[in-house]
């Protein structure tokens, strides 16, 4: 019963995505609502990221400070390990963990309600593809707009090791040559790479309970609710893959 | 014209249309009424191709909209405007943005004469000095007046109103009645409209068809009304002291 139930939501997901990729109606409102979905969940999203980025980056380098580093291992080790995480996992995987909760029940909250208000019947009965002007920009607005917060993330993740010497716990000389130590360029674009299918992943799954929702209020929240952590767990689930895939 | 035949619709083997026939003609306010969860928004659904029908037609000047081509159908849904329940403008965008909007999807006009046109049918319906309001700043009049001016934006052939005075004062339903009926003769719409507002019945009615358990019970026009035998017609119409009374001293 569960695995009928869940081959048949993918179905119907897989049904609304070929309406959804499709060639839009008029560029010219395409691109307005681009322009208008990679301010609303891109732009408007770096604040929490830096923010939290920043923490992190610096809990990150006093935890391996105190518990893993010792005389037996080099004063780089802490940077070098920092600067690891966050490019590693971090800046890409958990930073769209937070974002699947962030921008997922944006999306979803805002398409539900779309559709329990009969906005998205007001669209069809104008002869629109309701499914291709209203989720087509989220989709490709996140995944444009992904690549600049995983780099904001990393390099606010930086500052925030950075900031640790400040207050005295670890030597700045050290960050510095942590961070530089066997750098290898590809961690980058594999972060990049992950970024941009969890971006399709939160957008497109978030898309997908909110466009599907019945009823009133108390299933817009629902839809919302189901939409984070069913794209939370498929997240997890890729980033298996993807890693063993890329590295 | 609208021509329905024999309109089936069943949801889970549960029927909620069982074999309608109507035709709606042009330039004529033509009125679905019937007790709630008799079946007029359903039939509204099916008609305008949000729902296809379990088995029957529905024909757009003799041609059954579910047998069009995709692109058919989305040319035929362009000469269509739509009022719901609810209003349905589009919260993120301003009261002008939402009547610019079929223009700006459909219409090859310059910028100039779009936001001219806009204009133009928000002053039809009264709404003038609203083009920077969004739609959450307005009342409920004036959001279904909003609807009704993106509805004409595009010169549709056909109107559909779904209860468009649901929720609205008696005087606020009276004004919205008038400019559905005006614009219907103005521009020689074919419009149809849900409703059980018995003052829309009896003032905007030029043909009534009465739904009662998924079955068109009646058809007739709104002086019909006034002399008609029909039992569950009667019960529903007359349902209210006030109509009783008008329906005697009719007599």
């Amino acid at each position: 019963m569960f695995l009928t139930d869940y081959i048949a939501t993918f179905g119907r997901y897989l049904q609304l995505m070929w309406r959804v990729l499709a060639i839009p109606e008029r560029w010219r409102m395409f691109g307005r609502e681009y322009i208008k979905e990679m301010a609303n969940l891109g732009v408007d999203s770096i604040g929490i990221v830096m923010l939290i980025s920043f923490f992190i980056g610096a809990v990150i380098c006093i935890q391996i400070k105190l518990n893993i580093a010792s005389p037996w291992m080099p004063a780089w080790t802490t940077g070098y390990t920092t600067r690891e995480i966050m490019l590693l996992e971090f800046s890409s995987s958990i930073m769209c963990l937070i974002l699947a909760g962030k921008v997922g029940s944006n999306i979803a909250s805002e398409i539900g309600t779309m559709k329990v208000t009969q906005q998205i019947d007001a669209l069809e009965i104008m002869g629109v593809n309701s499914a291709s002007f209203v989720i087509l920009p989220k989709i490709l607005g996140l995944i444009t707009m992904i690549p600049f917060l995983v780099i904001f993330s990393a390099a606010m993740g930086f500052i925030g090791a950075y900031a640790t010497s400040f207050v005295g716990i670890i030597n700045f000389d050290d960050i510095t040559a942590g961070l530089q130590h066997e750098f290898n360029q590809w961690y980058v674009w594999m972060s990049l790479i992950k970024s941009l299918f969890f971006a399709f992943i939160i957008s497109s799954v978030a898309a997908f309970y909110g466009y599907t929702v019945e009823g009133g209020s108390f299933d817009v929240g629902k839809a919302s609710t189901n939409a984070v952590v069913s794209s939370s767990i498929l997240i997890l689930f890729s980033d298996i893959f993807l890693t063993k895939i890329l590295s | 014209m609208i021509e329905l035949r024999d309109i089936h619709k069943s949801f889970d083997g549960r029927a909620v249309l069982k074999g309608i026939d109507a035709v709606f003609e042009d330039g004529k306010t033509n009125l679905i009424i019937g007790q709630s969860g008799s079946g007029k928004t359903v039939l509204m659904k099916n008609i305008v191709g949000l729902y296809i029908p379990s088995s029957g037609q529905v024909l757009y000047d003799g041609r059954d909209i579910n047998d069009m081509t995709k692109k058919e159908k989305a040319l035929i849904h362009r000469e269509m405007g739509m009022i719901f329940q609810a209003a349905a403008l589009f919260d993120s965008m301003s009261v002008l943005e939402n009547v610019m909007f079929p223009l700006d999807m459909f219409s090859d006009m310059n910028e100039a004469d779009r936001i001219k046109r806009a204009k133009y049918c928000l002053s039809r319906v009264n709404l003038d000095g609203t083009e920077s309001k969004f739609p959450g700043e307005l009342s409920g009049g004036m959001q279904k007046r909003a609807a009704i001016a993106r509805a004409i934006a595009l010169n549709p052939k056909y109107l559909f109103c779904d209860e468009p005075n649901s929720g609205l004062d008696p005087k606020t339903s009276i004004v919205i009645d008038q400019l559905i009926h005006s614009i219907t003769a103005e521009y020689k719409m074919t419009t149809v409209v849900n409703t059980h507002d018995m003052n829309s019945v009896m003032g905007i009615g030029e043909k009534i068809i009465f739904l009662a358990g998924g079955k068109k019970e009646w058809e007739g026009t709104k002086d019909d009304i006034m002399s008609s035998t029909n039992e569950t017609l009667n019960s529903f119409i007359f349902a209210s002291d006030l109509f009783r009374k008008v329906k005697e001293a009719n007599k």
